[in-house]
C-alpha cells in the first residue's frame, strides 16, 4: 500500500476543508444560479442584461482568473471601503471565504443556463391555473414553478457539481489547506511529490464516486412526485 | 480607489504574448487530444468489456481528477523515480512546457473521447444497417459511415470542450509557466496592480473565447451544410 508517512490524517484534514468550500460554492452558486434564472426570464430589459452580462463574463473567464480576483482584488476594495467606515487597517478575505465566492459565482453562472432550462420547460398551463387560484407570483414560484424545476434541473446540476468539486483544488493557489496544499505540505517534509499526488487524486477519485451514487439518490428525490407505473 | 489605466497599457504587451503561449498550448493540445481520441472511443464502444474497460480507466481518471493534480503529478511527482530521472525522456519531462502540453492533450483527449463515444453510439442504427448491406467492411463502415457522422453529431459538445480548454490552460502559470494568466501574476507581482492586470487579463480571455465563438459557428455552418434549408 501506499506510505504516508504519518501525514494520512493530514489529508484527511484537507479533505474536510475540500468539502467545506465545495458545500459553500455549491450554496452560494445555487441562490446566484436561480437568481440569475430568474433575472434572465423576468421581462424587464434591465434585469435581462444584468443577469446575461453576468453569466456571458464568468463563463469567459478562467475560474482560476475569477479565484485570484476575488483573493488578491478584493483586498482594495474591501479595505477602501473599510475605510469609509473609519476603519483604516487592511482588510481581507481568508483563503476560505474567497475560495467559496469565486466557486460559488462561477457555479452560478453555469446554474442560471440550468435552471432557466428547467424553469421554462414548466407548462404555461401550470402557471396561468396557478395564477387563477389566486396565488402571488412567490407563491406561483415557490409552490409550483421550483418543485418541479428541481427535477429538470439536478442532472445538468449534478455534472456542474462535479466540476465544481474538481475546481475546489484551484483555491490551493491562494493558500487555502485543502487536498492539494495539505499534499504540497507533505511533500516538502518527505520528498515524495508522486505519492501524495496521487493519493490526492485518488481522494478526489473516491469523492467524485460518491457524489455521482448521491446525485443518483437527489434525482429519485426530486422526481419523488413522478410515479412511472408499468400497467 | 484610483483606476489606473497606465498600468493596463504598459503590460498589454506582456499579456499578448502571454496569449500567444497560451493559444499554442490550447490549438496543439486540442489538435493531438482530438486525433488520439478517435481510436479510443471506438474500443470504447466496443461490445468485449475487456477492450472498453482500457479506455474507460483511462477517461475515468482523466475525468475524476483535477487537471492542477494531473499537472503537479507529471511535473512534480515524475521527479520521485530514479528510472524517470534517468530515462532518455527527462529533458522533456523536467520542462514545465512539455509537461503542461502532455498533460492538456491527455486530459482534453479523455474528454474528447467520451464526446466522441456518445457520437458514436448515436449515429442512427439504420445507417449501420445500410452500410453492411450493400457489403462495406469494418474499414469503410467507419471511415465513410459512422466517423463523418459521428464528427458532426459530436460538433456543438466538441465547441463546449475547447472552451474549457481554453480556460484551463491558465493552470499552465501554477507551474511557472507565463502564459496569459502567469504573465498577469508576474506583472501584479512588480506592480500591485491586482484589479487593473486582471482586469486586462479577463478582457484578453473572454476576447478570445468570443473570437473562437464565432469561427466555430461559421465552421460548423459549413460542416452542416448538407442540412441547410434550401
Amino acid at each position: 500500500m501506499i506510505d504516508l508517512q504519518g501525514f494520512g490524517d493530514q489529508l484527511l484534514f484537507g479533505a474536510w476543508m475540500t468539502l467545506k468550500v465545495a458545500a459553500g460554492g455549491l450554496l452560494l452558486g445555487l441562490l446566484l444560479g436561480i437568481m440569475g434564472a430568474l433575472f434572465k426570464l423576468s421581462g424587464m430589459r434591465a434585469l435581462y442584461v444584468l443577469g446575461a452580462g453576468y453569466t456571458t463574463i464568468i463563463r469567459g473567464l478562467p475560474e482560476l482568473l475569477v479565484v485570484l480576483v476575488i483573493y488578491f482584488g478584493s483586498a482594495g476594495v474591501l479595505t477602501q471601503i473599510a475605510g469609509w467606515f473609519g476603519h483604516d487597517g487592511y482588510v481581507e478575505l481568508s483563503p476560505l471565504a474567497a475560495g467559496i465566492i469565486a466557486l460559488g459565482i462561477s457555479f452560478g453562472a453555469y446554474a442560471t443556463e440550468v435552471f432557466r432550462g428547467a424553469i421554462q420547460a414548466i407548462p404555461k398551463g401550470q402557471i396561468e391555473a396557478a395564477r387563477a387560484c389566486g396565488m402571488s407570483n412567490p407563491q406561483v414560484f415557490f409552490r409550483i414553478v421550483l418543485p418541479q424545476a428541481w427535477r429538470i434541473a439536478i442532472p445538468g446540476l449534478g455534472n456542474l457539481f462535479q466540476v465544481l468539486l474538481k475546481d475546489t483544488s484551484l483555491v490551493s493557489v491562494v493558500g487555502l489547506e485543502e487536498i492539494m496544499r495539505k499534499s504540497q505540505i507533505a511533500i516538502s517534509n518527505t520528498k515524495e511529490p508522486f505519492t501524495f499526488y496521487f493519493t490526492a487524486a485518488l481522494i478526489y477519485l473516491s469523492i467524485t464516486v460518491i457524489v455521482m451514487i448521491g446525485q443518483r439518490y437527489a434525482e429519485r428525490w426530486a422526481s419523488r412526485g413522478l410515479v412511472r407505473r408499468s400497467e | 480607489m484610483n483606476w489606473n489605466w497606465e498600468v493596463i497599457f504598459a503590460s498589454l504587451p506582456q499579456l499578448l504574448e502571454g496569449s500567444l503561449l497560451t493559444l499554442e498550448l490550447v490549438f496543439i493540445s486540442v489538435l493531438i487530444g482530438g486525433f488520439l481520441s478517435v481510436p479510443l472511443a471506438i474500443l470504447r464502444t466496443s461490445e468485449n468489456p475487456l477492450v472498453s474497460g482500457i479506455p474507460l480507466f483511462y477517461t475515468f481518471f482523466f475525468r475524476g481528477t483535477p487537471m492542477l493534480v494531473q499537472l503537479f503529478l507529471f511535473y512534480y511527482g515524475l521527479a520521485q523515480f530514479d528510472s524517470v530521472r534517468e530515462s532518455f525522456l527527462w529533458p522533456l519531462l523536467r520542462e514545465a512546457y512539455w509537461c503542461a502540453l502532455i498533460v492538456f492533450t491527455l486530459n482534453t483527449c479523455a474528454y474528447t473521447t467520451e464526446i466522441m463515444r456518445g457520437a458514436i453510439q448515436a449515429v442512427p442504427r439504420g445507417e449501420i444497417e445500410a452500410a453492411q448491406a450493400i457489403g462495406m467492411n469494418r474499414y469503410h463502415l467507419y471511415r465513410r459511415i459512422i466517423l463523418p457522422l459521428a464528427y458532426r453529431i459530436g460538433l456543438p459538445a466538441y465547441s463546449n470542450e475547447i472552451i474549457l480548454m481554453l480556460k484551463g490552460s491558465a493552470l499552465a502559470s501554477t507551474i511557472t509557466l507565463l502564459d496569459l494568466t502567469g504573465m498577469a501574476r508576474t506583472i501584479i507581482a512588480r506592480t500591485y496592480m491586482p484589479i487593473e492586470v486582471f482586469f486586462a487579463a479577463g478582457c484578453i480571455y473572454l476576447l478570445l473565447t468570443f473570437l473562437f465563438i464565432q469561427g466555430y459557428r461559421l465552421f460548423e455552418r459549413r460542416m452542416m451544410r448538407h442540412q441547410k434549408p434550401i
